[in-house]
Order: structure tokens, then sequence, then C-alpha cells
């Protein structure tokens, strides 16, 4: 089985989000970059899928060099190879047309995506690549099993989920429990310095709704505390002041 | 012309999401004079409910009552609305954010050739370009989006505008859905709800539970909580983690985002991972024994205390006042 993880180089979820440059450019300074929380869960089960069919997994990140440190620490937890497409990722059908592009050339019969990126939250990608690809799109998956050609799903829906059968090929946007982080060990530290990393070139320039400016939300104002004995302020303070009950 | 509305619906209610997507459109055709708003409701509903669709501002409702479509099957769905926008010659698809309306809004994106843009906080500005604003980094920031194609989609958060409740009701009409196999390619062999409760991304109101509350068996309270509001109850990741409390309440980075008029969080630190979840809560109501714990600085309201104590409290002054 061949399987594509696409995977997202983005601040750490600790980060202090800035802007420079009159509030058009993401301020980088001091920020530590990771895999994406849920393309770390999807990279995860596509080394159990990969171990258990003995197959082939390749990562890809649409993104700039400095996000080849990711894509080896992705190398690092058990992808056997690793493709970045040479660019910024200007916005989600950007992204998506050079995912499918490189998808539809490596032929791989499971692509398994994050259910969302952390940084522009689209959630949007792997419905996009699944319908230029024309095969089927399934997220936020929380389960996946696959049986022959057969796939097996559990997808979360409001208050509740979703069991779901499908065939292969597919794409599937993950998320947690579907399994637990991989920590890479120190041979997957060595064997990665050695995987072959291909830089590859974007395939079109088209974008459809790129970012032009950003903004902060408005500073909090201090909390306003209540005494533990007077718990009936609160309520009062709910109703009458914040207005919300 | 019209602005079309994918309406989504849970055993035959229209979601209060689809609503406020409807509420938006209907403000959205009044500011840029694109005609009406349809709305395109999928499966089995009953007419006075569709009928209803149009108190949130929509003068039509086409429905596709084909009970193939009361499963969401995303690219059955994603079929049917694409056809609805082919017939009304809408040039503008609004939705609610949601598991299925993302999944459908994507494939729909590459078949309309519409610049989708996720998560909108607000009306777009339409005098001289297309800008939207929607929230990224987890609630941490705004980012201006300039769609540049004539198709665009909208998939709004909630909160994006108030619900609209002064429409008269729609004209409902059936439509035609042509679906093919393969729209049916997966199949849903099993949906698991939890039914009766108010749901997490829905919600107005959350109280929420951290690992402060030291097991499953102390929920009781939350959940009293909960019932007197009319509020969905939520918990912290590793309170999901550890199995006291089912995934799907789980918010936060990774998990649910939720944006409730009024969030009470009791017995949670307030982990920047957490905040990201609740963020765009419009009031925050923290309760815990730890007067430096960081949740403080992001809430409204606080009470330093044991939550054993001060939760049963708070549940009779409830009680006493609503
Ligand atoms: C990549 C990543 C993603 C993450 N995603 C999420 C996420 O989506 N959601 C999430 O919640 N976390 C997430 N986390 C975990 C997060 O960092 C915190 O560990 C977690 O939120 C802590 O949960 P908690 O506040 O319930 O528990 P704790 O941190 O253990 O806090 C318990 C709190 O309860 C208080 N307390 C104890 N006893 C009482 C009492 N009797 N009365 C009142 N208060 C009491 C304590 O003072 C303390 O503040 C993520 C972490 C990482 C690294
Ligand atoms: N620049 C990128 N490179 C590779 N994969 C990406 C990129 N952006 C998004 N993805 C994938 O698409 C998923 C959904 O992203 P999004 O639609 O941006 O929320 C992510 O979790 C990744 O798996």
């Amino acid at each position: 089985m061949k399987i594509l993880v696409c995977i997202t180089h983005v601040p750490d979820t600790t980060s202090k989000i800035q802007f420079t440059a009159d509030n058009t450019k993401f301020d980088s300074t001091g920020v530590q970059y990771i895999i994406g929380p849920y393309d770390d869960y999807a990279l995860a089960r596509a080394v159990e899928l990969r171990d258990q069919a003995s197959g082939k997994l390749t990562v890809l990140n649409v993104g700039e060099a400095d996000s080849e440190p990711t894509l080896r620490k992705a190398l690092a937890i058990g992808a056997d190879e690793a493709i970045r497409v040479n660019s910024a990722p200007k916005d989600s059908y950007f992204v998506a047309q050079q995912i499918a592009h490189y998808a539809k050339e490596g032929g791989y019969d499971l692509i398994l995506m994050g259910r969302e990126s952390i940084d522009f939250n689209g959630g949007m990608v792997h419905g996009m690549v699944g319908e230029l690809l024309g095969i089927p799109s399934f997220s936020p998956v929380m389960k996946l099993d696959v049986d022959g050609s057969t796939v097996k799903m559990a997808r979360e829906i409001e208050g509740g989920k979703e069991l779901l059968e499908a065939s292969l090929p597919l794409i599937a946007g993950c998320q947690e429990p579907i399994a637990e982080w991989k920590i890479p060990n120190m041979r997957g530290i060595m064997s990665a310095r050695t995987k072959p990393l291909n830089v590859v070139e974007p395939i079109s320039q088209e974008t459809q709704a790129e970012a032009s400016k950003y903004e902060l939300p408005p500073a909090k104002g201090a909390v306003k505390l209540v005494d533990k004995d007077n718990v009936a302020e609160l309520v009062k303070l709910l109703k009458n002041e914040a207005k919300v009950l | 012309m019209s602005i079309l509305v994918y309406i989504e619906q849970a055993e035959g209610k229209v979601k209060k999401t689809s609503l406020e997507a409807v509420s938006f459109a209907s403000a959205l055709a009044a500011q840029t004079g694109e005609g009406d708003v349809v709305a395109v409701a999928l499966g089995t509903i009953d007419n006075a409910e569709l009928a209803s669709i149009g108190k949130a501002g929509a003068a039509k409702v086409l429905h596709g009552a084909d009970s193939k479509l009361d499963a969401g099957v995303i690219q059955a769905h994603a079929s049917a609305v694409a056809q609805a926008f082919d017939l009304t010659g809408a040039k503008t698809l609004v939705l609610a954010k949601s598991s299925l309306g993302d999944a459908v809004a994507a494939r729909l994106a590459i078949k309309l050739n519409a610049g989708l843009v996720s998560n909108a906080v607000e009306l777009p500005k339409t005098d001289a370009q297309y800008v939207v604003k929607r929230s990224i980094y987890t609630g941490k920031a705004f980012a201006e989006t300039t769609v540049t194609t004539e198709n665009k989609i909208l998939a709004i958060k909630k909160n994006a505008i108030d619900l609209k409740q002064d429409g008269a009701d729609a004209q409902v009409e059936s439509f035609d859905v042509s679906l093919n196999d393969a729209d049916f390619a997966s199949k849903i062999t099993s949906t698991e709800r939890a039914t009766g409760d108010v749901l997490l991304p829905e919600a107005d109101i959350v109280v929420s539970g951290g690992r402060g509350l030291k097991g499953p068996e102390n929920w009781g309270m939350v959940e009293e909580m909960a019932k007197t509001l009319g509020a969905a109850t939520a918990c912290s990741k590793p309170v999901s983690d550890l199995g006291w409390r089912p995934h799907h309440e789980h918010v936060g980075q990774t998990g649910i985002k939720v944006a409730p008029t009024l969030y009470i969080a009791i017995g949670i630190s307030g982990a920047i991972q957490h905040l990201a979840g609740v963020n765009s809560s419009k009031c925050i109501v923290v309760i815990n024994k730890d007067p430096d714990a960081p949740f403080f600085k992001a809430a409204d309201y606080g009470i330093v205390g044991d939550a054993f104590e001060v939760v049963p409290k708070l549940n009779e002054a409830f009680k006493a006042e609503l």
C-alpha cells in the first residue's frame, strides 16, 4: 500500500501570535515550528498502517525551505521519503492543487491529512484534493482501519460519531484518537538524515482567497472576582451586567 | 440572482447554526443587492419546519426530499448543493461550519470553482474588492481575505451574526436531485449520537470540567448546572484522555472549538491549548482553587475556591434566580 501524508509546518501551540510589516506578515521571532498536531495523528496512523501492510509512506509539505526540519522530523518518526513543493502555501486552493498533482503522479492508495491546519484552520484542503482527484474524502476521522481495499472509519459528528465504509483510494482528515503521537527515537533520527527529501516546483500559481492583512483580537479586560461565599452575586452579574443568562 | 444557503438537519430539525447562516446570507443580500436568499435542505423534513427557515430570512426553500439524503453522505450532499447552485444562478453559497458543512464546502469549492473562506466572522466588505474577515490561529488572530473568483463560498463561524427571527414563512419548493452511484460510493453503516442533550458545538451556554474535578464520579454537579442552564457539558483534554468523559466533549486546540455566549470552566487550569478552543466565547467564568491559574487572565468573572464547595452553592443560586 502506498500512503501519502500531507503535513503542515506551523507555530507550536503555545506560540504568541504577532504580526509585522504593518500587520501584513506573521512575526516568526522566537516561534518554534512543529508538525501540525492533527497531521501528527495522521502520520502516526500512517506509520502503523505502513508497518502492517509493508507499504511505502511518503510525506509532503507545500512550503519554503524553512519547513525542511519539520519534514526531517516526519522521516524520523517513520516516513520513508519526503516531498517539499517549493512555495509558500498561499491559500487552501493553491495547496490543494499542488497536493492533487503530486498525489496523482505518485499513485497513492491512501492519503491522510490532519483535520485542519492550526495556522489557518480551514479544514478544507482534504475535501478539495478529494474533489480534484475524484475520490471520496472524509473528515474529521477518529478511527481508520484498512482490510484489503475496504476502509472502515469513524467520523466525528456534532455530539457523536458516524461509522463509515468505503474503498481505496480515499482521503481522510485525521484527529485523535486515531493513533497516539509518535516521538522519534535515536535510530529514526539517524536514518532520517539519509532518507530522500525531494524538492519539486509548484505546478501553478493560481489562488482564490489569499489573506492580505492580519489583526489581533482586542485585549481582554481584567477578571472580576466574586467572593466564594457570595456566589449569588455572580449569578446577578451574569444576568444584569453581562446579560448572558 | 440569489444567495444560496446549505441547510443541515438532525432528525428532521433544522440546525440553529444553519439558521445563523440564513441570517448572515440575508444581511449579505441586503448589502450587495444579490436578490433573495434561497435555502437548500436535503432529506426528510416536514413542510412546516422548512417554511420556518423563512423566519431567519430565506424567501424560498428548495427541498431535495430523497430519503437517501437523510444521512450526511458528503459526496451526495455536495452534488445536490451544486445542482441547487446552478438552478438558482447563485454566485454565493453560505453555510455554517460543522463536521458535514466543512466537508461539503471543500468539495463544492472545486465543483463550483469558488473561492472559499472558512471561519468567516463578519459580513464581507464588498465596495472595491471582496474582503472577508476570518478567524485564524485557532481564535488567536484574524485575517482579511480577498476573494478573487466570481463564485464564492463563505463557511461562517458560530456567533458571526445575530439570529434573525422576524421573517415571514418561506415558500417551499421541491427540487429533484439527480444522484448517481458514485455519490454513494461510501456507506454510513451506523450513527451514534447523544440524544436529548444540548449539542456542544451549537450550545449557547457550556459548562466545562477539568482534571480539578478529580474523577468521573464528580460530574453530577456539572451536569446539574448544565441542566439548570440548558447548557451543554464539555471537558479538557486530559479528562477525555482519561476516559472520564466522552471524546466528543473535549474542547480546545485538538478538540471542539466552541463559541457560546457563556462558558463556565470548573477546575480547568486554562492552558493555552484549552483556551484556543474557547477564546471566541462572549463571556467566560472560571472557578478554580488556585488564584494564579492562567485561566483567570482570560476570564470575565471568576471565583477563587474549591469547586466541591462553590459549585453546589452556585447550583442553588442559579435555581433560585432562573
Ligand atoms: C499539542 C497539544 C494540544 C493540546 N490540546 C488540548 C485541547 O484541545 N484541550 C485541552 O483542554 N488541552 C489540550 N492540551 C493539554 C493542555 O496543555 C493542558 O495539559 C490541559 O488543558 C490541562 O487540563 P486541565 O486544566 O483539566 O488539568 P490541569 O492542568 O491538571 O489543571 C487542573 C486545574 O484544576 C484546579 N483544581 C484542582 N482541584 C480543584 C478544586 N478542588 N477546585 C477547583 N479547582 C481545582 C487546579 O488549580 C488546576 O488549575 C494540549 C496539549 C498539547 C501539547
Ligand atoms: N502547506 C501544506 N502542505 C501540506 N499539507 C497541507 C498544507 N496545508 C494544509 N495541508 C493538509 O491539509 C490539512 C487541512 O488543512 P486546512 O484545510 O488548511 O485546515 C492539514 O492538516 C494538512 O494535512
